[in-house]
């Protein structure tokens, strides 16, 4: 929509004459004061009527098909198994609770990207200005070529490699007859025998408490008062931290001495949440081959591995563009009149130009973290069931209620989308330059 | 800026919710093509051949509706549909007939409104696994990893087959045939489930097909058949009589050989009915009276079609057993051509 005329500047002097007429109609369109409001008014109809003749064809589409339009199946039995639930489900459960299910494994494959490619983005996009003739020209290929490949060839590239490169969980059986003799199995676990790669998954030590405090349940979910009470104690821990760090300054600011704080500060992070976990007796349950597959541990699907190993690559890439350029846009006095104060390359960064950097750096860096949200949803090329997989996939076919499906997930998108702009936008706030 | 996206959406979704017409025949004469919904590739049911030409045994169905007719077997444009888009494309009228191995079950006929004219293939869930894995019963399968299509009965057959025994298991869902064939060949899952034919149809086409057991079980019904959209009976009656007229052209003794001959009229009178020499079925349906001549002609009876695209002669070497005449122990009968 074109913005209205400000009136200030020149045209001041013309209307300052200007007799006043009686309203014509014709001032609607050649009168300033009035033509913008026209404009809004004509748009707006035509919105209106654009979104009517929407809402009816759908409506008479739906008629001609004999369907109705209703959410109820969202509490009918769903009927199917999903393989990753971080909530409780069975297939007793109704659709709304597969959703619910879906959209926790977005949310989970969403944050571990975002995580992960935050961390390699500042990296790479740091390193990729690095003096270093050889890691700049390794960090400027490893940006193009992620960057100039359509993700959905990561994400399948990424799954061929787990699937077929990976050995199969029966690789690792050791049978009587290879004791006999002495031969190994094809496949052993890595890190000292704790972590099986296999090409249905990689399994993980699961974390376990012999003397559990016990959960509570919020709508239907579980939530450990393990995991708050270690959460609790971190908090605490770090609050406690600070606090050294603080008074450790004011004294700095009293005396010009720095007390000599880290033993301080390594028993106040350590010991609350290393006595917590002795405790709570927490230990780790190994996985381990038994049947078909192993068993214990946790099993993080292949299809989230390679979701979230091409999610971070791709969105890496992009990321490290977004840091460079934020700290090129800090000019190089900056840095001169930092060394000129003695400091050094890596204490400038950190002090100097990052924080400065990331002003630049925040905005668009919002926006790559929508698109990873919304890019995860690609997780339908390696079925790995996020939203898309649950509601838009087996829920809308077994149920047929497209329409309803696809609206509800555009909701659910657009929600968290926002939610997660609107969180950014908090944290831009605090960094961003203050003017006074 | 966000309403004009929600716009943008919102009319995406609708032209998705489709303008369904009321008369498929017409439109189908009028583009002068019939467009079919058909497997992605499952070989023997619906892949293309060498050539690019699509055959077996569902695409028999879509040829011989296009030779009743359009008078041209040839000219049908297929349309692979997984087992996730195949009921949107038929709702949404992309396509005008699913011809694709799909179960005939309550809620598909009712509550998603469409219309199955009738079974080409009566089938059961099995499961398929390595020989290596030394597993003799699907019963054995606790705690296995297993493949599935997303989208279909299958996938909830599954887990009701699993919780009935009591034991677990662990899917990975696929998208397509040849997906579930390349993650079950990787060692992605340790059995492959789905329609027992599609795991022969399968099998028939590995390096090692005598590395691969079916397991006996067969843990379900699926009654498989062409289907149309609600809301069209004399579509859905043209579709429903071609298949019969397959069907009963095998019961008859009339094959793609002798069809030209008996159509100059024979002493079964339900032959020349069915032919056109006698009466005139064809117009009741809105189509001339050579129509099941043309079916018949294009894509030979059901048991020649079955014997060439799927039967015990061709590496899939299904068995006719349930898909038989009445008249041979089988479930197959149409009912009269009057």
């Amino acid at each position: 929509m074109p913005a209205a005329p400000s009136g200030r500047g020149y045209d001041m002097t013309a209307v300052t004459d200007a007799p006043k007429d009686a309203f014509r109609l014709s001032m609607l369109i050649y009168d300033t004061r009035y033509r913008s409001m026209t404009i809004q008014i004509v748009v707006l109809l035509l919105f209106m009527a654009g979104a009517a003749w929407l809402v009816d064809n759908i409506v008479r589409n739906l008629q001609t098909l004999g369907k109705d339009f209703s959410f109820d199946f969202l509490w009918y039995r769903a009927g199917y198994d999903i393989n990753q639930t971080l909530i409780p489900y069975t297939n007793d459960s109704t659709h709304g609770r597969a959703l619910f299910v879906g959209l926790v494994n977005t949310i989970l494959v969403s944050v571990m990207g975002c995580v992960a490619a935050t961390i390699i983005g500042v990296f790479v996009g740091i390193l990729r200005l690095s003096k270093n003739w050889l890691v700049g020209r390794i960090m400027t290929v490893y940006v193009e070529t992620f960057r100039n490949v359509p993700l959905l060839l990561w994400i399948l590239v990424a799954l061929a490699v787990f699937t077929e490169i990976t050995p199969a969980p029966n690789q690792f059986r050791v049978t009587e007859q290879m004791i006999a003799e002495g031969t190994e199995p094809e496949a052993t676990m890595s890190f000292f025998d704790s972590i099986a790669i296999t090409n249905r998954g990689t399994y993980v030590p699961a974390p376990e408490v012999s003397r559990s405090l016990g959960s509570f349940t919020v709508l239907d979910v579980p939530i450990s008062l393990n995991v708050l009470a270690f959460l609790a104690a971190v908090a605490i821990a770090v609050l406690g931290y600070r606090a050294i760090r603080a008074s450790a300054s004011r004294v700095q600011e009293a005396t010009g001495v720095r007390p000599v704080t880290w033993w301080k500060s390594l028993l106040m992070l350590l010991v609350l949440p290393v006595g917590l976990l002795v405790a709570l007796g927490f230990h780790l349950s190994y996985p381990e081959l038994a049947g078909f597959n192993f068993k214990g541990g946790i099993n993080v699907s292949n299809a989230l591995m390679s979701l979230w190993l091409a999610l971070t690559l791709y969105t890496a890439a992009f990321i490290a563009e977004i840091v460079r350029a934020g700290i090129m846009a800090i000019s190089k006095g900056q840095t001169e009149a930092a060394f000129a104060l003695g400091l050094r390359p890596g204490r400038t960064m950190n002090l100097i130009i990052l924080p400065q950097a990331l002003r630049v750096i925040i905005p668009p860096l919002i926006s790559q973290y929508l698109n990873l949200m919304k890019n995860s949803s690609l997780a339908i090329a390696v079925s790995y069931m996020d939203l898309r997989g649950t509601l838009g996939g087996i829920t809308l076919n077994q149920t047929g209620r497209e329409l309803e499906c696809i609206l509800l997930m555009m909701l659910i998108y657009l929600a968290l989308s926002l939610l997660i702009s609107s969180a950014m936008n908090v944290y831009n706030n605090a960094v961003k330059l203050k003017e006074r | 800026m966000k309403k004009s996206v929600f716009l943008g959406t919102l009319a995406a979704t609708t032209v998705l919710a489709g303008f369904a017409s009321a008369a498929t025949l017409d439109d189908v004469k009028a583009r002068g093509e019939l467009i079919c919904g058909v497997n992605t590739g499952l070989v023997g049911f619906a892949a293309p051949d060498a050539n690019g030409n699509w055959q077996g045994f569902d695409v028999a169905v879509c040829k011989a509706v296009a030779a009743a007719v359009l008078g041209d077997a040839s000219k049908v444009k297929y349309v692979p549909t997984t087992g996730e888009t195949r009921f949107t494309a038929l709702a949404s009228g992309e396509i005008d007939l699913l011809s694709r191995n799909t179960t005939w079950t309550f809620s598909r006929d009712t509550d998603l409104k469409f219309t199955f004219v009738g079974v080409n293939y009566y089938d059961g869930q099995g499961f398929m696994v390595r020989k290596d894995l030394g597993v003799s019963s699907a019963k054995e399968l606790d705690g296995a990893t297993v493949c599935i299509q997303t989208g279909t009965t299958t996938e909830l057959n599954l887990a009701d087959f699993f919780k009935v025994n009591n034991m677990t298991y662990q899917p990975v869902p696929i998208n397509t045939n040849a997906e579930g064939e390349q993650q079950y060949l990787a060692g992605a899952c340790d059995a492959y489930t789905t329609d027992a034919s599609g795991l022969a149809a399968t099998r028939a086409v590995f390096a090692d097909p005598e590395n691969h057991i079916i397991l006996p079980e067969i843990i379900s019904k699926e009654p498989l058949g062409p289907l149309v959209r609600h809301g069209d009976d004399q579509w859905a009656d043209i579709v429903r009589w071609t298949l019969n007229a397959l069907i009963a052209a095998e019961e008859y003794g009339v094959t793609s050989a002798n069809v030209e001959e008996l159509a100059k009229g024979t002493n079964n009178p339900e032959i020349n009915r069915m032919l056109g020499t006698e009466g005139d079925l064809g117009t009741m349906i809105g189509l001339d009276k050579d129509w099941a001549k043309r079916a018949i002609a294009a894509t030979g009876n059901y048991g020649e079609v079955f014997a060439a695209s799927i039967g015990e002669s061709t590496p899939i070497g299904l068995a006719r057993g349930l898909n038989a005449q009445w008249t041979q122990g089988g479930l197959l009968y149409t009912p009269p051509f009057r």
